[in-house]
């Protein structure tokens, strides 16, 4: 397979207010792709769109295979996606969030994509205490643990860092690019320009709706003669 | 502008939303209603009721009763031979008529000679609720006063009689014909008493059913919006239904056993009103036997499952905790009206723009089910489950395609009509 994620001419129109307008990109195999721009600009609504959340006003989405449109059930099977405000219950424990999350895969794999979500969380015996009493920064972790535990095909990450302190952001960051090794593809969005300069293989850089640059994040340093990726995004935008 | 000042505009700005009057509207539109109602019952006190009266005495104690309801009531039927029983009977039935009042030919002697004499009364029921009950009242106080004028009679004409007979000096036979059943010994207000059992308690039981469930799958649906928990549910590989099932099962099994623990309290309570009432419902075959059971716990279990489709539909608009309190609002109202219509008029006395509305809301028909089976009125409960069923199966599939739309997400649904249209009329070219 050449592209896990195939999206055609994607619109997407709230009423009158068209918040995509026709972008097209590609995204191969074990790649960390991500979505740059502004606030607005229609990085949260594309990945809603591409987690089949929303649906499409024109144009089109692949996801291995399956058109996203005929088959979300498909879709929904092997893509995880980690919304950038997402919660969890409060009312449960961290594990028996992870066991909630499980019981949704085949029963064979429950146990080992449990000990995977508990070691990526890393939360120590604080995974035995209800999500209620965890700070922003232990649930964020319990969150990234229960997307990638399931070791989806297509993780969509919205912001995976949001919330973290520097070392716990930097620990997630190390998970993320190991996980690709393991057979998923990422796409990701951040406002974080360093994040994405570090873990991104391509880039696309939206904005209003439409794609308005992309390629390798050093190639696009060369290409704007800029010294990071902000640099870059300013120049383009501009 | 001072902070105090300051404060108060900003607060008064965010309570002064229609969430915080509308409730409160209605709820003086429903008193305003009830007070009219209530006035009305003063209105139908005033009003002669409709009578048939055979007198087979012309004794001077008999003139006294017939002068009585001459002068307080509309009597449509008048004869003086015991035989035309059925014939004003039938009478009083097409001309909505209260009751039949038989004076047997020794009523006046029986007075004279000191006994007590006995006048036969045949009551027209027409319902059992408490407002149904108003003309019967009436009649039961013309009665009251002959026996009045009678005793003021023989007091003032010093008879030797005993005490005890000159108060009362008349008593009735009553037989009351309600719901095509005969009922001998029994009077309206007897019948009403006995069957408020089920006029109260299951209405209030279904009610709290509805509040209790219906909240927590409002609230269900709000915590998972404002805890940020829905998106992660909607990526996961579960059908829709699934989750919308799910979310409905869950909160009819919580609310069923609060409703259990609601419904012990509340039958120790309505037992205390209700002595002897048992034995009265069986005498009568007033009872439910086990179909009757089986079809009003059917009633109860898909009024609960359409009460909950629509709790979630409304549970979808619901952008947060404090937006789902408002929610349960028409919940609550829906539950509330059929419950004060049940209690106060049977189905069957009802206008019939009320009986619509009546039998439109879905909650209604379990709380008319047990009166209606136990005048085997089968009709009435099936058709009402039937019907209680399609609103829930209608309810679940709107709900379904709501969770398939982006209106869960973004309170607009964003329906592509020219995708619809794409879909449903275009006809792709054959593969050659």
């Amino acid at each position: 397979m050449d592209s896990v994620v195939k999206v055609k001419n994607l619109t997407k129109k709230y009423g009158e207010k068209e918040a995509v307008r026709g972008i097209s990109f590609e995204i191969k195999p074990g790649e960390i792709f991500g979505l740059i721009g502004p606030n607005g600009a229609g990085k949260t609504t594309s990945l809603r769109i591409i987690s089949t959340l929303l649906t499409i006003t024109s144009g089109s989405i692949n996801v291995m295979g399956f058109d996203l449109e005929e088959k979300p059930e498909e879709v929904r099977k092997i893509l995880s996606y980690l919304p950038e405000d997402a919660g969890a219950y409060k009312n449960l424990t961290g594990i028996r969030y992870l066991e909630f999350i499980a019981n949704f895969f085949e029963a064979n794999k429950k146990r080992s994509m449990i000990d995977r979500g508990i070691e990526i969380a890393d939360l120590k015996e604080r995974i035995n205490d209800r999500v209620d009493t965890y700070s922003k920064g232990m649930q964020r972790r319990l969150l990234v643990g229960r997307a990638l535990m399931t070791e989806p095909k297509l993780a969509i990450l919205d912001e995976p860092t949001s919330g973290l302190d520097v070392i716990n952001a930097q620990e997630i960051r190390n998970i993320i690019k190991n996980t690709t090794k393991e057979g998923t593809t990422v796409l990701l969005s951040s406002h974080n320009m360093l994040e994405v300069e570090y873990l991104c293989d391509r880039i696309a850089l939206i904005d209003d709706g439409l794609i308005v640059e992309r390629g390798k994040p050093k190639d696009l340093l060369l290409k704007y003669k800029a010294k990071n990726v902000e640099e870059v995004f300013s120049k383009v935008v501009k | 502008m001072s902070a105090l000042t300051n404060i108060i505009g900003k607060e008064i700005r965010e309570l002064l939303t229609p969430a915080t009057f509308l409730p409160i509207i209605v709820m003086a539109i429903i008193f305003g209603s009830m007070g009219n109602t209530i006035g009305g019952i003063d209105e139908e006190l005033e009003e002669a009721p409709i009578i048939a009266l055979i007198n087979n005495d012309n004794g001077e104690f008999s003139d006294i009763a017939e002068s009585v309801f001459e002068n307080n009531s509309e009597i449509i039927y008048n004869s003086t031979n015991i035989e035309n029983k059925d014939i004003a009977i039938e009478k009083l039935k097409e001309n909505d008529g209260v009751a039949l009042i038989v004076i047997k030919e020794d009523f006046s002697e029986q007075i004279s000679k000191g006994n007590i004499s006995q006048m036969d009364v045949y009551w027209i029921m027409n319902g059992a609720g408490i407002l149904d009950s108003i003309s019967s009242s009436v009649v039961q106080n013309l009665i009251d006063y002959v026996n009045t004028n009678i005793s003021k009679k023989l007091i003032s004409s010093n008879e030797s009689v005993n005490a005890t007979n000159i108060l009362n000096p008349t008593v009735k036979n009553e037989t009351t014909y309600f719901k095509g059943k005969e009922l001998i010994g029994l009077s309206p207000s007897e019948i009403s008493s006995v069957l408020s059992s089920q006029s109260t308690f299951i209405p209030v039981i279904i009610m709290i059913i509805i509040i209790m469930a219906g909240q927590m799958v409002i609230s269900s649906m709000a915590l998972e919006k404002e805890n940020k928990t829905l998106e992660t549910l909607l990526t996961l590989p579960v059908r829709r239904t699934s989750i919308v099932a799910g979310k409905i099962i869950a909160s009819a099994i919580i609310g069923l056993i609060l409703a259990l623990i609601y419904m012990i309290g509340l039958g120790y309570y309505m037992q205390s009103f209700q002595f002897g009432s048992e034995q009265v419902l069986s005498t009568f075959d007033l009872t439910l036997g086990g179909t009757d059971l089986l079809l009003i716990g059917a009633s109860i279990f898909v009024t609960l499952i359409a009460a909950l489709a629509f709790c979630m539909l409304l549970g979808t608009m619901a952008k947060n905790f404090k937006s789902a309190q408002t929610l349960t609002f028409p919940v609550v109202m829906l539950a509330l009206i059929p419950m004060f219509i049940t209690m106060f008029k049977d189905f069957d006395t009802l206008p019939f723009a009320l009986k619509a509305v009546l039998f439109g809301i879905p909650f209604s028909h379990p709380m008319m089910a047990p009166r209606a089976l136990i005048f085997d009125d089968y009709l009435m409960v099936i058709s009402g489950i039937i019907y209680v069923a399609i609103f829930a199966v209608i309810l679940i599939v709107i709900i379904v395609w709501v969770f398939k739309t982006d209106r869960l997400l973004t309170g607009s649904s964003n329906i592509n009509k020219e995708k619809i249209m794409k879909k449903f009329f275009y006809k792709r070219p054959p593969r050659i």
